[in-house]
Parts: structure tokens; C-alpha cells; sequence
């Protein structure tokens, strides 16, 4: 338990961590309020407005079409067809949905439909900041040489590192959970004032309660990497190293598989996973194969990436990566 | 007395790019309670690796070892809370305050807080606790080491160089406190090169050389078993002692002239010296033995005394080296 007290006091008595905590704070209060400055309320009579100049242009749109269309008809037997592409019936036919009223009203803040995408950036600046503060919470011990030291009063090597390691993403966790919480209650005041929260049914919720809680995993995910590589490596640069080089494997192995003619090389980019990870799901086309249908055209071949794909995949090298830390700090000689 | 520390036959290798390297060769060590124990060995001999091996922190290939009667690494958690110990340079976490940084390690030890400052105070950083450990000087963070050491009230005190970096008041200090702690009953292993502070402050000495125990014993011991082997010769005054030394040299004695004295270097059997000058009618006044201090000790039996025209380097000692001989057998 002393060890315990002892390792939550050193993580807030670092710079760093304060210095980060500060920074996911700035960003995430710039985000708010760009996003508070550029939505505005909107009036039923707006909204009505809007939606008639929606459907005015809409009107207009099938006008031109078939002015089109009778031009190409006219056009029929003659070489001028070719500028139809010799057939009339590729033209294109406007249907209401191409006439969304929202784009005729400013802005405007719909809590439902926007806020799965603030979940997304909320778990993205904290998982970097976790990584980093992870990374060097354990890194500067050991490079400083505060590590060694620590094991000369507590000899227990696994005690420390696990004590270490457990303190740091208990504390991400309890601070995730009370950001998340203010941050849900920001944007829905910015709904409210700034748009609308209609349609938020308990269902609704229930889903971003969910996402939230994939993000939240996602920033625990990012911190104990971080922490686990800058052990293995003893050093803070050596998880920022094996972040980049990481990146540069990927990058390399999707040109490989590129080159290689595989079907989608898409899924080895981690962006991706991420993508997958946290709207369960991520769509990957191969956009070389045409299955043709008479009705829908040209159907490209999809593969589907699911949340659960990603993450058992993520949880694999977690696993990996931690067990290797702390293996190695079982066995391997300080010096 | 009762061992507080024994090591028996510890062997470390260390395998690195250019093949194994034997750092500890079978050690052997014992430290009696209530003692202030110097380590000694050139640089390089293993000085740091025993003291590594011992606390745990590197795992040796072969040999016991125990701390107060328990068997480590074995029972190296519950025996660690009575050592205290600095290993190598001291190094700590420079953003830090010094205040903070014993705070944080007496939190981790489960020691009340409050003694950090009479450490602080103890150790001469009273009034610099608050300065990031970063801005220290070498001898400062020397100092904040030794105050993390004494930080426990252990039984036994691990101290590797402490003199690293001090100045002379500041070694003069640690002198004292050594004297003090010790006194207080306090078990001290003092590793050093520093021969002239070991011989001042230490009651007991281990000499290791490549990775081996030379000598061990109380420090008068030591000096007694090593005697230098070095005559101090008088003669008659008017006598030519160039004379003296030419008969001398010329049955092999290394001989040192001065103004009214010479010396002979390895006189294994001084009675052949006035053997062979009374057969010149050279007639001896003074003959006597050359006390050896321990540095002599050290060097002769390390066999890291520097050779005239040569450059020795970190690995060549005693082992290494051809055996010697003394003369006048
Ligand atoms: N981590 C290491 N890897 C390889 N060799 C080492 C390592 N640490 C020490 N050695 C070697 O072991 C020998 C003993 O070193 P050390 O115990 O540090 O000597 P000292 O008596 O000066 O403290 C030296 O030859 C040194 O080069
Ligand atoms: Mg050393």
C-alpha cells in the first residue's frame, strides 16, 4: 500500500503529467468552443424556410433532368450521343435526398448524429496524452536511474513494476471517467444552446455509453503500451521509437501488400482499427472488382472490419507487449 | 562477533559482444557486526558488481550469500528494510527536489516521512532540499545518496565511492560520520580506491583483484601479514655507499639511494645484505624493516603499481601478471 501512495504521489509530482494534463485540457476546451462558435440555434421557421429551398432546388434539379434527357433523346442516332456516353439512360435522376435541408440552415448542433464523432476525438487526445504520460512516467525512472534505486528499498521487482503500472492507469481511468463526465455534460449544454437534442432516446444513450466505453479502452489500451515499451526499452524515447518505427512497418507492409496484389491492404493500417474499434465497425472496398448487376450498377467487393476484430487483435498485443515488460524485468540484470 | 554479511564463491560473467568476461571469479567476503569494513580493488575488479549481486540487483551464476544471518537474494525482501545502500554514482530523478525525492523513497520504504530531514540536515543539505536535484553539484548528489542510505536506520550501511566527488571537508565529514554511525553501532562496507581514508576510518579490510579476495583481515593484520619486504640500510658515516650499492646491485637488490640511507626494494632476507657487505668490510649501523601502509599492500598484491615506461591498462593486475619473486632467498 506504501508503495502504492508512494507511486500516485510521483505521478502528480511530475511535470510532465501536469504539463500534458494541461494541454488534453486546452484541446479539448478549444474543440468545445469551436464547436460553440460555429453551430447556432435554429427557429421552426428557419427550419421551414430551409426546407422549402431544399425542395425548390430539388424541383429545379429534375428539371434540368429532363431538359437533359430530352436533349439526349433528340440526340438519339446521331454521334452526338457520345456526349451522354451513347445511351440515355445514365442519366442521372436527382432524388430528395440529394436536397438536405440541413445544408440550407446555418449550422447547427444535433446531439444525436454529432456527438459520437466528439466521443471519438475525446478518446484520441487522451489516449496520446496516456501513451506519453505512460511512457515517461516509467522511462525517466529508469533512465534516471530513480528505478534502481526504488529496488533497493522494495526488491520485488514485479511488485514495483506491476504497483507502478497499476497505479498509473487506475489514476487515466478515474481521470477519463470525470472528463468524460464533463465533457458529456459541455456538449449536451452546447445541444441545447446551439442546436438541439431532440430524438435522444434512452437507446441513444445506451449507444454512446457504449462508445464511451471503447474509447475509455482505447485510452487504458494507449497507456499501458506506452508504459510497457518504455519499460522493455528503459528508456522514455525508446516507446516514442518503437511508436515511429511501428508506423514505418505499417506503412511498408501495406505497400508490400499492395504490391503483392492482396484483395484489401487496407487492414494493416492501425487508423483503421482504430476506426473499426470505436463505430464497430470499419467498411474496406476493393475498388480493382466490379460485380455487375443490372440494378445496382457496379458492386464493388467489401470486407468488413468489426469492433471485435480490432479489438481482440489490440488486446493480443497488449498482452504481448506487457508480458514482455514485465518478463523482462523479472530476469534482466540492472546495471 | 557475528557475520552481518558473508559471501562465499560468488561468480558473475557477464557475456557481451566480444565474449565472456569473468567480473566475479569466486569471492569470498565477510563482514564482522559493529564494523566499518573497507572494500578495496582497483578499478574494474568488481567492486560494484559484488555490491550489485548482493542487493539484488543482478543475479549472480554461482555462489551463497547472506545479510544478517538470511540467505539473499532469497530473503532479500524482508532484510532490505536494514540496508541501506549506494550503488555506483548516485543517481536520481533530476526534476525532482531533493526533499521530494527521500520523501517519495521513504513513501515506498513505509518510513515516517519525518526523518527526512534530520537526514538532510545530517548530511550537510539542509538548506538546499528545495533545489531540484538537476542543479546539484557531483558531491551534493554524492551527499543526497548517502542521506537516501542512512534514511532506513539500517543495521548495515552499503556505501560504493562514497568519496566520489566530495571535497576534502566533505570527505573529512563522511569520516566522521562513518565513526559516528559505527559507533552507534552500525555495520559500515565502505567500497574505495581511496586508500589513505580506508586506512583512517576502516577495521577490517577485503582486498579483491580480478574478480578474486587477496587479502582479508583487520587492517593490522593486513600490514602485518604484508610486510613491505623493503630494508632501510645505514652504514658508517664516510662509508662510500655508492660502493654498497654496486656490491648490492650486483647480487640483484634493487636498490634506492639517498642522502644518508639507502634502501633495498626486495629484501626477502636482510641478514644476506650484511652478509654480503661485511665481506666488503662494509660495516651496517641501521638495518630495518620498512613499514608497509596499505597502499603498499595494495598495490603489491593487486599488482597494479605503475612500472616505469609503461602504460598499464584496467585489466592487467596480479593475475595477470608473471609471478614475482623476492631476492636473497
Ligand atoms: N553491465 C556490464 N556488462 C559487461 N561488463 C560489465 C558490466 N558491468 C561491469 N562489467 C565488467 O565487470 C568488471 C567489474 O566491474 P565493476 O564491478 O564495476 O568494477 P569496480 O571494482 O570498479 O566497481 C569490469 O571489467 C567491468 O568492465
Ligand atoms: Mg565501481
Amino acid at each position: 500500500m506504501s508503495l502504492a501512495r508512494a507511486e500516485s504521489r510521483r505521478l502528480f509530482k511530475r511535470r510532465f503529467t501536469k504539463l500534458l494534463m494541461v494541454g488534453v485540457l486546452l484541446i479539448l476546451a478549444a474543440v468545445a468552443a469551436g464547436t460553440y462558435l460555429s453551430n447556432q440555434k435554429v427557429s421552426a421557421g428557419q427550419i421551414a424556410e430551409a426546407k422549402a429551398e431544399a425542395n425548390r432546388d430539388y424541383q429545379a434539379g429534375l428539371v434540368s433532368a429532363e431538359q437533359e434527357k430530352q436533349k439526349c433523346l433528340a440526340a438519339e442516332g446521331t454521334p452526338e450521343i457520345q456526349n451522354w456516353g451513347g445511351s440515355c439512360e445514365n442519366i442521372y435522376t436527382p432524388s430528395p435526398e440529394d436536397y438536405d435541408y440541413v445544408w440550407y440552415m446555418p449550422a447547427s448542433f444535433e446531439l444525436r448524429q454529432e456527438f459520437p464523432d466528439m466521443i471519438s476525438v475525446f478518446a484520441v487526445v487522451l489516449a496520446a496524452a496516456a501513451f506519453l504520460i505512460g511512457a515517461s512516467f516509467v522511462g525517466s525512472e529508469w533512465n534516471s536511474g530513480g528505478m534502481m534505486n526504488l529496488l533497493l528499498w522494495r526488491p520485488q521487482r514485479l511488485r514495483v513494476l506491476g504497483t507502478k503500472m497499476a497505479v498509473f492507469l487506475g489514476w487515466l481511468t478515474g481521470v477519463s471517467l470525470l472528463l468524460a463526465a464533463v465533457w458529456t455534460g459541455v456538449f449536451q449544454l452546447i445541444a441545447q444552446f446551439r442546436g438541439t437534442t431532440d430524438r435522444m432516446t434512452s437507446g441513444v444513450w445506451q449507444s454512446f455509453g457504449l462508445m464511451g466505453l471503447r474509447g475509455l479502452a482505447l485510452i487504458v489500451v494507449a497507456g499501458a503500451l506506452g508504459f510497457a515499451m518504455a519499460s522493455l526499452g528503459r528508456h522514455t524515447g525508446m516507446a516514442l521509437g518503437a511508436l515511429i518505427g511501428i508506423g514505418a512497418v505499417q506503412i511498408g507492409v501495406y505497400v508490400m501488400a499492395q504490391l503483392a496484389g492482396a484483395k484489401y491492404p487496407d487492414v494493416f493500417l492501425a487508423p483503421l482499427w482504430l476506426f473499426a474499434w470505436l463505430y464497430k465497425e470499419f467498411v474496406v472496398e476493393d475498388y480493382t472488382s466490379c460485380d455487375y448487376s443490372s440494378t445496382g450498377g457496379c458492386e464493388l467487393d467489401q470486407f468488413t472490419m468489426t469492433w471485435q476484430v480490432a479489438g481482440t487483435g489490440t488486446a493480443v498485443l497488449v498482452v504481448l507487449v506487457v508480458g514482455a515488460a514485465m518478463w523482462t524485468m523479472r530476469s534482466r540484470d540492472i546495471t | 562477533m557475528t557475520a552481518v554479511l558473508e559471501i562465499s564463491g560468488l561468480r558473475k560473467t557477464y557475456r557481451g559482444r566480444k565474449g565472456v568476461r569473468n567480473a566475479l571469479d569466486g569471492f569470498d567476503m565477510v563482514v564482522e557486526a559493529g564494523q566499518v569494513h573497507g572494500f578495496l580493488g582497483p578499478n574494474g575488479s568488481g567492486k560494484t558488481t559484488t555490491l550489485r549481486t548482493l542487493l539484488g540487483l543482478i543475479k549472480p551464476n554461482e555462489g551463497r550469500m547472506s545479510i544478517l544471518g538470511r540467505e539473499v537474494p532469497k530473503h532479500l525482501p524482508e532484510v532490505a528494510r536494514e540496508v541501506g545502500a549506494i550503488v555506483e554514482s548516485p543517481q536520481f530523478f533530476g526534476n525532482f527536489t531533493a526533499e521530494t525525492t527521500l520523501s517519495l523513497l521513504a513513501d515506498a520504504g513505509g518510513v515516517n516521512r519525518n526523518r527526512v530531514y534530520s537526514v538532510l540536515d545530517l548530511v550537510g543539505l539542509r538548506d538546499r532540499s528545495k533545489e531540484r536535484v538537476k542543479t546539484y553539484s557531483l558531491g551534493m548528489k554524492q551527499r543526497l545518496a548517502v542521506a537516501s542510505a542512512l534514511l532506513k536506520e539500517p543495521k548495515l550501511l552499503i556505501l560504493d565511492e562514497p568519496a566520489n566527488g566530495l571535497d576534502p571537508g566533505g570527505i573529512r565529514e563522511m569520516r566522521t560520520l562513518m565513526r559516528d554511525l559505527s559507533a552507534a553501532g552500525m555495520t559500515v562496507l565502505l567500497s574505495s580506491h581511496i586508500l589513505g581514508e580506508i586506512q583512517l576510518i576502516c577495521d577490517s579490510v577485503t582486498i579483491i583483484s580480478a574478480g578474486k579476495r587477496v587479502t582479508s583481515g583487520s587492517v593490522a593484520e593486513v600490514l602485518a601479514r604484508h610486510k613491505s619486504g623493503a630494508v632501510k640500510v645505514r652504514l658508517e658515516p664516510g662509508v662510500d655507499m655508492m660502493g654498497a650499492a654496486q656490491i648490492l646491485r650486483a647480487a640483484g637488490a634493487a636498490v634506492t639511494l639517498d642522502t644518508d640511507h639507502f634502501t633495498v626494494g626486495n629484501a626477502s632476507n636482510p641478514a644476506q645484505i650484511t652478509k654480503l657487505l661485511a665481506q666488503q668490510e662494509i660495516y651496517v649501523t641501521e638495518l630495518t624493516p620498512v613499514a608497509a601502509d596499505l597502499e603498499d599492500v595494495f598495490l603489491e598484491l593487486t599488482g597494479t603499481a605503475p612500472v616505469e615506461g609503461q602504460n598499464r591498462q584496467v585489466d592487467e593486475t596480479a593475475m595477470s601478471a608473471a609471478g614475482k619473486g623476492g631476492w636473497g632467498q
